[in-house]
């Protein structure tokens, strides 16, 4: 049985797995020291400001500890991990320039079809830069900026010093602080007041280079009265050595603007995904977090919600899968910090294989933050006796005039439940698929369409051969 | 070839250890309905989730045929293929997962082969009409949130939407309202052919109202005790299982 387990699992990662030959044009030494982070910085044409930034984060990063919570990190070697690969190419807007190997690999995951079919604008990050990014005419003609965060920083700089890593500054912890000093690629997206961009922008990041890392910088302002959904997508093929993604993913949500923010993250089990999102959500604005963790080795990953004014609204809707060998602690903060704010929580994780998911949240209402309510709740599925699952709900209220609730479940799947749908006639494997696809389903209704057909089919997948 | 849909031979079945059917013999031919009737703890639902398959339950000796063909080991889900149906006595609730989804999934399982997905639709929502269920059930969860009523309902639009061989109903009346018992009576009576059988377990007669009982078995202590006919539901509604007992 574990034979075919194997064998499913070969072919479930059949569609990330596949990795380009390194044709990287400039690889910075593994390590990291001051000469480094120079040495990328000049190869980025960095303005003074920003290398003086990343040797000050440099600075942060070797006096920092590593967390004392959370999974083990015994498996990253800093000295073993390059920090910057860039890709033998300029960043072009057009898929025929881009070149083969690298249009191949985005060819399959998808992204050149489903711009065509339903997004507004594309950028597609290999390695450490971006390779790719275009947008429809008639959204930049609404005023739209959305770009490579390089780009953004020559026809941009004044937005980027206003805003970069001023919401996750690096002194919060260590991997942010290693985010500061060797940070590249990512995405730039300004959305101009009143202005609804009605269809989808997606980013994809693609880390190809073994023992690399990747820090894309995810910047995203909304001005008053805006609206967008950004969607982003990340992979990786499979190697025998520690990768590392440490991104940074700044939002400013501001009066009475509208963000939605999807991700699906699915990076090969080698990889650690240390990864910092933070959303600032000024007077009735308000954000919808939509997050599917399936793939690395080990994730620490809580998308943070700071609601600044009043009647600023955050939704978290979150699934997390974690099968063999992988350890996946996830969640989401949410800082009431204004009267009337308003937050909902709910999330899902399935674990199986020996696989560990971790729920962890932080609500934090302060003293001024009267008249708000906060809903939380949390459901884990377990799939067999190997696997764990584990809820740490943290609240913090500051003020008796709250509404505050909390539901945290952790199940099993029953034998009742499989010999019910068996007697309808389901296999016990297409039972034990349906109890999941169903458990999962007010998650996977929240995805674009494209990702939820592909969370369905992982699930298929991954149940196949499951049972002993 | 014989008639017999279903024959039960000298059936012993324990659940952790404890024997509580003790040498069973039962045999339904085709277009006939049984009744089961028995005290607390006699043996009912071990019958029927054994004849279903449900791994808690564990055969030491004897045997079932289904059609002929020994069964007695066979997994749920190929019991079900060769057409035996459970109605549930508390069925299951499954989150997330549609009744109509449930439904189609199921037949395609069942049927093996691809589903016409309007055709089921107009099917099932007929059937749903007949038995007086609001259209919007299709749509929601299985039984999640369903009054005891609504849940067996639920049971017998599968039974309706699957069309088995042998149905067995654990207690689908009871619980249930006069108006919902009616309702599902006339679902019983719609399923009822010459070629199909049913094995009833009820405490009344209520859900017989449209159909020719052709047996009616007392269960005492893992044996069938005493075989009678219609007659003998009204008799042990009046004085109740102690004559039988005592002759255990």
């Amino acid at each position: 049985m574990s034979e075919q387990k194997k064998h499913v699992a070969d072919i479930d990662r059949s569609m990330y797995d596949f990795k380009d030959k390194d044709t990287s044009k400039f690889k910075a030494h593994k390590g990291l020291t001051p000469e480094i982070i120079r040495k990328i910085s000049a190869e980025k044409h960095d303005p003074a400001w920003m290398l003086d930034f990343r040797l000050k984060s440099l600075e942060l990063y070797n006096k920092m500890p590593l967390p004392n919570w959370g999974p083990s990190l015994e498996d990253l070697d800093m000295d073993d991990i390059t920090t910057y690969v860039q890709p033998d190419t300029k960043m072009k807007g057009n898929w025929k320039e881009v070149p083969d190997d690298i249009k191949n690999t985005f060819e399959r995951l998808g992204i050149p079809k489903a711009e065509r079919d339903s997004l507004a604008g594309v950028g597609a990050q290999y390695d450490s830069e971006v390779v790719y990014h275009n947008v429809k005419d008639e959204v930049t003609k609404q005023g739209v900026v959305y770009t490579d965060m390089e780009s953004a920083l020559t026809e941009h700089e004044d937005l980027i010093h206003e805003y970069f890593m001023k919401l996750v500054p690096p002194t919060d912890h260590k991997f942010i602080a290693l985010h500061g000093a060797v940070w590249s690629g990512g995405s730039f997206v300004y959305v101009p007041e009143g202005v609804h961009v009605s269809i989808p922008l997606q980013s994809y990041f693609r880390l190809n280079a073994p023992g690399a890392g990747q820090f894309e910088h995810t910047l995203i302002i909304v001005e008053k009265n805006a609206s967008l959904h950004f969607i982003e997508g990340c992979s990786a093929p499979k190697y025998n050595v520690t990768n590392l993604h440490a991104g940074c993913v700044e939002l400013f949500v501001k009066e009475g603007a509208h963000l939605r923010y999807s991700t699906i993250e699915n990076w090969s089990k080698n990889m650690m995904n240390l990864n910092t999102k933070r959303a600032l959500i000024e007077k009735d604005a308000s954000i919808e977090w939509v997050s599917g963790s399936f793939g690395s080795h080990v994730s620490m990953l809580y998308p943070m919600s700071i609601l600044n004014g009043e009647g600023a609204h955050s939704e978290f809707t979150g699934i997390t899968f974690a099968g063999k060998g992988q350890n996946l602690d996830t969640g989401t903060r949410v800082v009431h910090a204004a009267p009337h704010t308003y937050s909902t929580v709910n999330t899902k994780s399935i674990s199986k294989d020996g696989g560990a998911c971790i729920y962890r949240s932080g609500v934090e209402v302060r003293p001024n933050a009267y008249g708000s309510r906060s809903s939380v709740s949390c459901e884990s599925l377990m799939l067999d006796a190997k696997s764990r699952s584990d809820t740490v709900p943290v609240m913090d209220i500051r003020n008796d005039d709250v509404d505050v609730g909390h539901e945290a479940r952790i199940g099993r799947i029953s034998e009742d439940s499989i010999f019910y749908l068996m007697a309808r006639g389901l296999s016990e494997e297409d039972a034990r698929a349906l109890i999941v696809r169903g458990f999962a389903e007010p998650v996977a209704k929240e995805l674009p369409l494209e990702y939820a057909v592909e969370m369905n089919n992982l699930i298929k997948l991954e149940m196949e051969g499951s049972i002993s | 070839m014989s008639e017999n849909l279903i024959e039960i031979k000298n059936l012993h079945v324990t659940v952790e250890d404890k024997e509580i059917l003790k040498g069973l013999n039962l045999s339904i031919q085709k277009g006939e309905v049984h009744v089961l009737m028995g005290p607390n703890g006699a043996g009912k639902s071990t019958l029927v989730n054994t004849i279903m398959g449900h791994p808690k339950y564990n055969v030491t000796s004897g045997k079932i045929c289904l059609e002929g063909k020994d069964i007695t080991h066979a997994k749920t889900d190929e019991r079900a293929r060769r057409g035996l149906f459970l109605s549930f006595q508390s069925p299951e609730e499954i989150p997330g997962v549609s009744v109509e989804n449930f439904l189609r999934t199921s037949y395609g399982a069942i049927t093996q082969k691809p589903v016409k997905i309007f055709a089921f639709k107009k099917e099932l929502e007929n059937t749903m009409a007949e038995l007086q269920m609001n259209k919007s059930y299709a749509e929601r969860a299985l039984n999640v949130g369903f009054s005891g009523g609504e849940k067996k309902k639920n049971e017998i639009l599968q039974m309706l939407m699957l069309q088995p061989k042998l149905a067995i109903l654990d207690e689908t009346d009871s619980g249930l309202d006069v108006d919902a018992v009616k309702i599902v009576s006339k679902g019983v009576e719609k399923y009822k052919n010459d070629e199909n059988g049913l094995l009833i377990i009820t405490h009344s007669t209520r859900i017989l109202e449209f159909v020719d009982v052709s047996q009616v078995h007392i269960l005492v202590n893992g044996r069938i005790v005493h075989t009678g006919d219609r007659s003998l539901i009204d008799e042990v509604n009046t004085s109740g299982f102690a004559k039988y007992e005592t002759a255990v």
